[in-house]
């Protein structure tokens, strides 16, 4: 099936887009040119002192042409050229439509987030990174299966929480970093400084009436401009291809792929809620409160923003715009082909300890055998699983506590570290699972289907 | 005397606002502590811990959509009807002829957004260790919050009635089925019978509990609306009441010690 990849609507359209870039960058040329001072050019082109702000006078001067070309060329769209190269497209296609590939670059992004974070938390930086996304997504939406999946009415505030997100995390390390520097050199974090108490009445509710006011107006604009989706009526006859939950459950739904409904939907749900909820109570570092800091709390921040980041909004990320029929996963510029096929291999821990490991048949449990009988045949047909999950909850916290967790086992007293420990280790079973189906097809650890426990 | 100050020096003025305009220092203080609306807050604040930037004000943008949600909510409701008859086409009706039907937008899109800024929020509060003593019952409050949220999202997904409503309900409902013990194809369901007689079948388990029926039907319908409109958003108000009480007894906005 083609689909024009641009159409006059389009290019008239990604001319506003262009707009709003064009005007971002005009306002940042005159703040750096006030604040940034100057570089000095590459001997190549002559080496003379130029203020910083010439680059990003040029990067304005680039957009103002595609603004431009944007605005005049809309009407001969076969013949216009600004579109993303197909080499391009199929990178990315490759490198997103494989989840080995998406997940080890959605944990490159958290790491590099956390050791850069010096780097990547100034005001330039960020101001690259805003562009650099902002350029992307113009870019992109050039392609027709892109806009398919971005322009659903209900994926657009997922692009927008992954730039405010973005927003936010910059924004807390910028904070983290000043106070940060200024707790080596023994000063307090700057939310002490000049914290005289002020009168809430004007200083706060003007704040408040004025972020009500906005919200209002932004609501009312976002609903005039995007439609809510109304599909067709319900049928229970028709079964869409892909189901999805609603967007926000896509990350559990992820979870599917890699263990059964009773852990993915049930069991690991509890656990985060139950977890986020025991939070205060395990974390017993008593500096960090109330101020941003990175350099004292490096663990606490680090699992959370593990957990945050890749875990939950980038499979939130890989649920909406990368899951398509029969779940199979797509690139983002890939048409949504139905007849698409994934060769789905998997096997059990027990086949490959039974018959590939010893070389012998599977043990199977005798029908006209008692319950009790049956059950200890299959407890011996899954013991390799059950002793590797069983050691993996209940011998691994020890080890932890013996060895990298010592301290935090001395600190945190028995049962604190045990919850601590198993909510750790719960956490860390998926990225295992992932990993151990992405390496060996490894579909369960423990399969009993007779009981409907399969890990 | 100008028409401003004849109003203000009114007797049903002064019934209402029980002080003066809040001009002067005195005033700004007396307003704080005798309107209804702003008793919530205290009467004087450390500055640095009303900066956006400290903040990002995800809070009380969460809440501003709660009342947001509640406000369009309510006028939905006198436009839709949950059964199978009328759902489907009374959200048509929203969309193409109701002069309100604007509301409809609004509410989806504020409901995506009070998602995301309830994640925000807890975002911030976990960023500047908000949590920690004495605050550590207060986010165990936003746990269940965060929760509820998700779950008024989720009741509200179903009503519209149209394709994406009943299928994003029946592969989020169809997880209940698989519940530890209380899920017909749950472990050990088998645990709970009489005399070999399954307690838990796929009509008395978890996800007919949530269902109120083996299937996306018009009990869930009904169910779902109630759950949507009047239980959880009364457990919600109450929580919050609690939450934002015990922002005010915690300490306030916390603030380096």
């Amino acid at each position: 099936m083609h689909h024009p990849n641009l159409t006059s609507d389009v290019i008239f359209g990604l001319g506003f887009l262009y707009l709003v870039q064009l005007v971002m960058n005009f306002f940042w040329t005159i703040r750096s040119l006030k604040n940034d001072g100057h570089c000095r050019l590459p001997s190549l082109l002559g080496g003379a002192e130029v203020p910083v702000a010439m680059w990003w006078g040029l990067y304005t001067a680039i957009l103002t042409m595609l603004t431009a070309a944007h605005f005049t060329g809309y009407s001969s769209p076969d013949s216009f050229l600004i579109l993303l190269p197909d080499w391009f497209k199929s990178a990315v296609d490759v490198s997103v439509s494989d989840p080995k590939y998406f997940f080890a670059q959605t944990i490159a992004v958290f790491a590099a987030i956390i050791l850069f974070r010096r780097q990547l938390a100034t005001d330039t930086a960020g101001w690259i990174l805003l562009n650099a996304s902002t350029m992307f997504l113009s870019l992109s939406l050039t392609d027709w299966d892109f806009r398919q999946i971005v322009g659903k009415p209900d994926n657009v505030p997922i692009v927008g929480m992954l730039f405010i997100v973005g927003f936010f995390t910059w924004l807390s390390f910028k904070k983290a970093n000043e106070n940060d520097a200024r707790l080596a050199q023994g000063l307090g974090p700057l939310e002490g400084e000049n914290n005289e108490k002020v009168l809430v009445w004007p200083d706060l509710v003007y704040t408040e009436l004025i972020v009500m006011i906005g919200l209002t107006a932004f609501l009312f604009f976002w609903g005039v401009c995007l439609e809510a989706p109304l599909e067709e009526p319900a049928s229970s006859v028709k079964t869409p291809n892909p189901s999805k939950a609603p967007w926000y459950f896509l990350g559990l739904q992820e979870m599917l792929v890699y263990y059964d409904p009773w852990l993915a939907g049930v069991v690991f749900p509890s656990t985060i809620l139950g977890g986020m909820m025991a939070l205060p109570y395990i974390d017993f570092n008593k500096k960090g409160n109330g101020y941003y800091t990175f350099n004292e709390r490096k663990f606490a921040i680090s699992v959370f923003l593990f957990g945050f980041l890749p875990l939950w909004v980038g499979m939130i990320v890989l649920g909406t715009f990368l899951r398509g029929p029969n779940w199979n996963m797509f690139g983002i510029y890939e048409y949504w082909d139905v007849h698409k096929l994934e060769a789905l291999n998997n096997v059990n821990l027990s086949e490959y300890f039974w018959l590939y490991g010893l070389g012998m048949s599977m043990p199977v449990p005798d029908a006209s055998d008692s319950f009790f009988g049956q059950l200890c045949t299959i407890i011996y047909r899954e013991s390799p699983g059950i002793l590797l999950t069983l050691g993996y909850l209940l011998l691994l916290p020890s080890l932890m506590a013996m060895t990298v967790f010592r301290n935090f086992a001395f600190r945190m007293g028995f049962f604190r570290f045990m919850v601590f420990a198993n909510l750790v280790l719960l956490m860390a079973a998926l990225p295992a699972k992932m990993v151990l189906r992405w390496a060996f097809n490894l579909k369960y650890l423990v399969a009993i289907p007779e009981y409907f426990i399969n890990i | 005397m100008s028409v401003g100050d004849y109003i203000r020096e009114s007797q049903i003025w002064k019934s209402v606002f029980r002080h003066p305009a809040p001009y002067d220092r005195r005033n700004r203080v007396v307003v704080m502590l005798t309107n209804f609306f702003l008793h919530l807050h205290p009467v004087s604040i450390k500055q640095n811990g009303i900066a956006l930037s400290y903040t990002w004000c995800m809070g009380g943008i969460t809440f501003f959509l709660f009342l947001a949600e509640a406000i369009t909510g309510v006028l939905l409701m006198f436009y839709y009807r949950p059964t199978l008859e009328w759902a489907f086409n009374d959200i048509l009706a929203l969309r193409d002829v109701s002069t309100l039907g604007i509301m409809r937008e609004i509410h989806r899109w504020g409901a995506h957004a009070m998602v995301i800024t309830v994640w925000l929020h807890m975002y911030r509060v976990f960023l500047t260790g908000s949590y920690k003593p004495p605050r550590e019952f207060n986010w165990v409050i936003g746990v269940i919050l965060l929760k509820f949220t998700l779950l008024l999202s989720f009741t509200g997904y179903l009503l519209p009635w149209d394709q994406l409503a009943i299928w994003a309900i029946t592969v989020g409902s169809n997880m209940a089925r698989a519940t530890p013990v209380l899920g017909h194809e749950g472990p050990g369901f088998q645990l709970l019978n009489i005399g070999g007689y399954d307690l838990i079948t796929n009509a008395s388990d978890a996800r007919f509990l949530l269902l109120g029926s083996k299937f996306v039907g018009e009990e869930t319908l009904n169910r779902f609306y109630i759950l949507h409109c009047v239980a959880i958003p009364l457990a919600v108000a109450g929580l919050i009441a609690i939450h934002f009480w015990r922002v005010r007894k915690d300490g306030g906005i916390s603030q380096p010690l």
